[in-house]
């Protein structure tokens, strides 16, 4: 039976195989798609939501196979799932009616062919036009996605772009043969955050313009709640929720939408709100229970729930669906209860007024070596002019772009690297160009919490021994006994359970690795940690309790944090006073709300405009700072003003002149010549 | 482009300088005199003077050096003391049978190992891979000089279809001359055709996990389009290293198949030279060889190049 939408997936179920033991992936996900519209799928990693659509296309690889449910395009007669996955019917479709943009665009094109080449064979193979019309067609939409001097860059490789730009390639070559439907999945999530604007704001004004619908597949509510205008919440291979956008967000149903919500940090928060995080984890796949998958997580969960293994979507309102089994009133009572609940009040925190940290003027140049002789041309200026301080029991957020110079940065304060000048003073003495033997001393009372909680901890080591070894190392235990007991109470303050040290790192999830991780840096009872993106890893309902859990050890300890992001929802969150770089300069520094009222400089200005907020009526009413051009290159700093060249109100004098970082008011400072 | 060329070019002379020097200096590493050693102890003392001049032993030893390297760049490597003919001259009667089966083992293998490589990564797990898979394992470790020994017994002894071992090039008796090169042809490409089918695979299971291998799929490519545009191209380059190994390496190898079926090539020449100490022989040959590898690795760079654009040319 054909369908009265452009695209309509009806109980689509995928399996996959492991442990020789077959297991779904996604079980019975109905949705459907029409002419035009910007629908957002949003979900954890593991709910499902690329593999819906890749089902869809039939393009899971093998040993995974799509075992049951229908799709249907409009104009297509069939059921798309009965064609062959290599059928010329389903390879018409694919790519020509229904095309799709891919998460890393640095892998997602293939590096040795042009990309002129990759995108013409798109056209080519689902339009009947000369090679020479194709290659008209292919410059015409390198053109529309902005790539400057199209006809050149025809010929280029995909490494010769930035990471941008290829994703721009990507979305050229998916839009190049007019599809009806184009799925981005995860299409900006690798980019940095004015990139990732630009990128969406281009997708959103192509598809209007030539009505071509668009599936975001993300696990960002802020940027569904910016673009998409319906909205699928999945999770555990289901749809929870859907509807239209702002129903989503302001009439929520399903419990799990609601508790993701308050979860996630935003822009707009008040400083002391308290992140609710989702207990426990999300289910394997292959061990997901036969009634509803967040029952085990869920605040509202009854014994019904427990029994009830139909978790269809139900009509709850005006276009709006639900797969609770609550009913309105149950709801209600469970999100009144939840309301007296006490999560704890925002954790308080000592300020003192001692100085943690002072860092003051430093630079660090890489120096480029070329040749067989190794002969120095040149220098990567990572970082120049840093001038900040800290305070105890302070948190300092440092955000900006990638090559901002933020883990250089951080490294000059571990003393990972020599700064080539400057002072840092660190517990009342400048630590900047010590030699090893001095700093040891220093070490332990620095620490580091790192980005990847996969690939920081080794992999070979148990739990124990990662968490002890700079015990051990620094002498700060006597005896087995009082090692142990340390031990112990470290990874007991970081919320996990003791008798679990003997394990290595791979039989923990990614939120508890992250936990060891702080207990690592914990154990040397340090004054600083410097935190480097410690939760742009983990699922968003993970994320909550990594945050939480930081702030709640600075409350205890007095501690001092620098907070290193990208994401600025989560910096502003948890930091005291936020500090703006730009290819390695000091932008900006300000006291958290000063900053995200009034920003200053118009980087700051254009940072912040880029960060979706997860709310669409907040969204609609936002006002957009638009950003020219990409991140240069460290290598090709611009003369002047780093921002000079992309910024909106840049005079002669910003090319010219550096400006140097003045206090405006209070404690705000910025590095700009019109301010 | 044309600057790389050149530096790479450049690269190659001054290793070769190095290969040279060392080979020449083969002299000096010899155990007791080197007159001696070369002819045998039995000769006069005047005879002894006038060899002693002749290989200006009572020169330092980079003037020496310098005077061999400017005989060999003019075509003068010496003269053999077991043959009593000019180095240069054996040589050239010896390089091209070497040169003949190097070729033609090196022309069979890659494509075959090609093959054998893309059909067993396409359908990985079949009983065409287990069996492609297992094939090219054993035949990878098997020796060249006792597979050869094992195709003369089964072939040319037991069932007597080939003849056991000699020589002619193709225009003097075509018939022959096919007969003849089969087993040792065989011997030298099997071990090339298992390494590149292994090679093949493995990179090309590689490539097939790739993003841009679904990139190439989610805009409806037919498979095979998939797997020969945008799979093998990038498969290959390993493959291209594999390969300039496997043709440098193959004069090398020609020393044991050349030995077990008595084929007048390189490889035989220089076991005749080492067991009869004929420096000059040696020092040809091994210069030789060097200069062969070099070319065959220059070679694969360039083509590296043409094949790879993420080689940045600067």
């Amino acid at each position: 039976m054909a369908s009265k939408h452009l695209l309509e997936i009806r109980n689509l179920v995928t399996t996959f195989r492991s442990d020789n033991r077959e297991f779904n992936a996604i079980e019975g996900v109905s949705m459907h798609v029409d002419r035009g519209e910007i629908v957002g799928i949003v979900g954890e990693s593991g709910s499902g939501k690329s593999v819906t659509m890749l089902s869809s296309l039939q393009l899971i690889a093998s040993p995974g196979r799509v075992a049951g449910g229908e799709v249907y395009l409009e104009g297509v007669k069939d059921n798309l799932l009965s064609y062959g996955s290599d059928s010329e019917e389903m390879r018409q479709i694919r790519g020509g009616r229904i095309s799709m943009i891919f998460q890393e665009p640095m892998t997602s094109l293939n590096p040795v062919l042009t990309v002129g080449y990759q995108i013409q064979e798109n056209i080519l193979l689902h339009k009947k036009v000369t090679p020479e019309e194709a290659k008209r067609r292919t410059i015409e939409a390198m053109k529309m996605v902005n790539i400057p001097d199209a006809e050149t860059r025809y010929d280029y490789y995909p490494q010769q772009f930035s990471g941008g730009m290829r994703q721009r390639i990507m979305i050229a070559m998916a839009m190049a043969p007019g599809p009806d439907i184009l799925i981005a999945d995860e299409a900006t999530t690798a980019l940095d955050v004015t990139t990732q604007a630009q990128l969406l704001e281009m997708i959103r004004d192509i598809a209007k313009k030539t009505n071509t619908a668009v599936i975001m597949v993300t696990h960002n509510l802020g940027l569904v709640a910016r673009y998409a205008e319906r909205i699928y919440v999945m999770y555990g291979g289901h749809i929870m929720e859907t509807s239209d956008c702002v129903e989503v967000f302001h009439n929520t149903k399903h419990p799990y939408t609601r508790a993701l919500l308050r979860a996630i940090p935003r822009l707009d928060d008040p400083k002391d709100r308290v992140l609710i995080p989702i207990d426990g984890l999300p289910p394997v796949p292959s061990q997901r229970p036969p009634y509803c998958p967040f029952y085990e997580r869920c605040e509202y969960r009854c014994d019904a729930c427990k029994a009830n293994t139909d978790y269809s979507l139900k009509q709850v309102g005006e276009n709006h669906w639900s797969s609770c089994i609550l009913t309105q009133q149950q709801l209600d009572e469970g999100a009144e209860a939840l309301l007296h609940k006490n999560y704890g009040e925002s954790p308080v925190r000592p300020q003192l007024d001692d100085y943690c940290l002072k860092v003051s003027n430093v630079r660090k140049y890489f120096p480029v070596y070329k040749g067989l002789l190794r002969k120095k041309v040149g220098e990567v200026k990572a970082i120049e002019d840093i001038a900040f301080d800290l305070k105890q029991g302070e948190t300092l957020g440092v955000v900006g772009e990638s090559g901002c110079g933020k883990t250089t940065l951080a490294r000059c304060i571990m003393r990972m690297y020599e700064p080539d000048e400057g002072t840092i003073i660190f517990g009342g003495r400048d630590i900047a160009h010590l030699k090893d033997k001095e700093l040891k001393p220093v070490r332990p009372k620095i620490s580091m919490i790192f980005q990847d909680p996969f690939s920081s901890l080794d992999p070979r080591q148990s739990a124990e021994s990662i968490v002890g070894e700079s015990l051990l190392i620094h002498k700060l235990v006597n005896g087995r006994t009082e090692y142990e007991n340390r031990v112990d109470e470290l990874l007991r303050k970081v919320g996990m359970d003791p008798a679990m040290k003997d394990r290595v790192a791979h039989e923990f999830s990614g939120g508890q690795r992250q936990r060891i991780g702080i207990a690592r840096a914990l154990s040397s009872n340090p004054d600083l940690i410097i935190c480097d993106e410690p939760i742009s890893a983990l699922d968003v309902s993970i994320q909550a309790q990594i945050i939480n859990l930081l702030e709640k050890i600075q409350a205890e300890t007095g501690i001092s944090y620098i907070f290193i992001a990208h994401d600025l929802a989560v910096v502003k969150h948890i930091s005291d006073r936020i500090l703006v770089m730009y290819l390695g300069r000091v932008m900006e520094i300000a006291e958290c709300d000063e900053l995200y009222e009034h920003p200053l400089h118009p980087y700051t200005q254009a940072l912040l405009s880029a960060i979706p907020v997860a709310d669409p009526l907040v969204e609609a009413q936002r006002e957009a700072v638009p950003i020219q051009g990409e991140v240069p290159s460290i290598l090709k700093r611009p003369s002047g003003c780093p921002f000079h060249n992309r910024c909106p109100r840049a005079t002669e004098r910003c090319s010219q002149e550096v400006p140097a970082l003045h206090t405006v008011k209070g404690s705000h400072q910025v590095a700009c010549h019109l301010v | 482009m044309a600057r790389y060329i050149a530096q790479r070019l450049g690269q190659t002379l001054l290793v070769l300088l190095i290969v040279s020097f060392l080979t020449y200096m083969l002299v000096d590493f010899l155990p007791g005199d080197p007159i001696a050693a070369m002819t045998g102890g039995e000769i006069s003392g005047e005879t002894y003077e006038r060899l002693y001049k002749e290989m200006n032993m009572d020169k330092p030893v980079l003037v020496r050096y310098a005077l061999w390297l400017k005989g060999a760049l003019t075509g003068d490597l010496g003269t053999s003391q077991s043959y009593h003919r000019r180095v240069v001259d054996i040589i050239s009667e010896r390089v091209p049978v070497t040169i003949y089966f190097s070729l033609l083992a090196f022309v069979i293998s890659v494509p075959l190992g090609i093959l054998f490589g893309i059909i067993s990564a396409v359908r990985r797990g079949s009983a065409a891979d287990t069996a492609v898979t297992l094939t090219a394992n054993v035949c990878c470790c098997l020796p060249q000089f006792w597979l050869g020994i094992l195709f003369m017994y089964v072939f040319a002894m037991k069932l007597g279809w080939l003849p056991s071992s000699g020589f002619v090039w193709p225009h003097e008796d075509l018939l022959l001359s096919i007969r003849q090169t089969i087993m040792p042809l065989l011997c030298l490409a099997i071990g090339g055709i298992a390494s590149i089918t292994r090679q093949t695979r493995s990179s090309m299971l590689e490539v097939i996990r790739q993003d841009y291998i679904r990139t190439a799929r989610s805009k409806g490519l037919r498979s095979k389009a998939v797997i020969y545009v945008h799979a093998l191209k990038n498969a290959l380059l390993p493959v291209i290293t594999l390969m300039g190994l496997r043709l440098g390496g193959l004069i090398g190898g020609s020393v044991f198949v050349e030995n077990v079926f008595v084929i007048p090539g390189m490889g035989s020449l220089l076991v005749n030279a080492i067991t009869s100490v004929d420096i000059p022989l040696i020092q040809g040959c091994v210069l030789l060889i060097a200069v062969f590898s070099c070319v065959v690795n220059l070679i694969t760079d360039i083509v590296y190049v043409y094949v790879d654009p993420r080689i940045k040319v600067a």
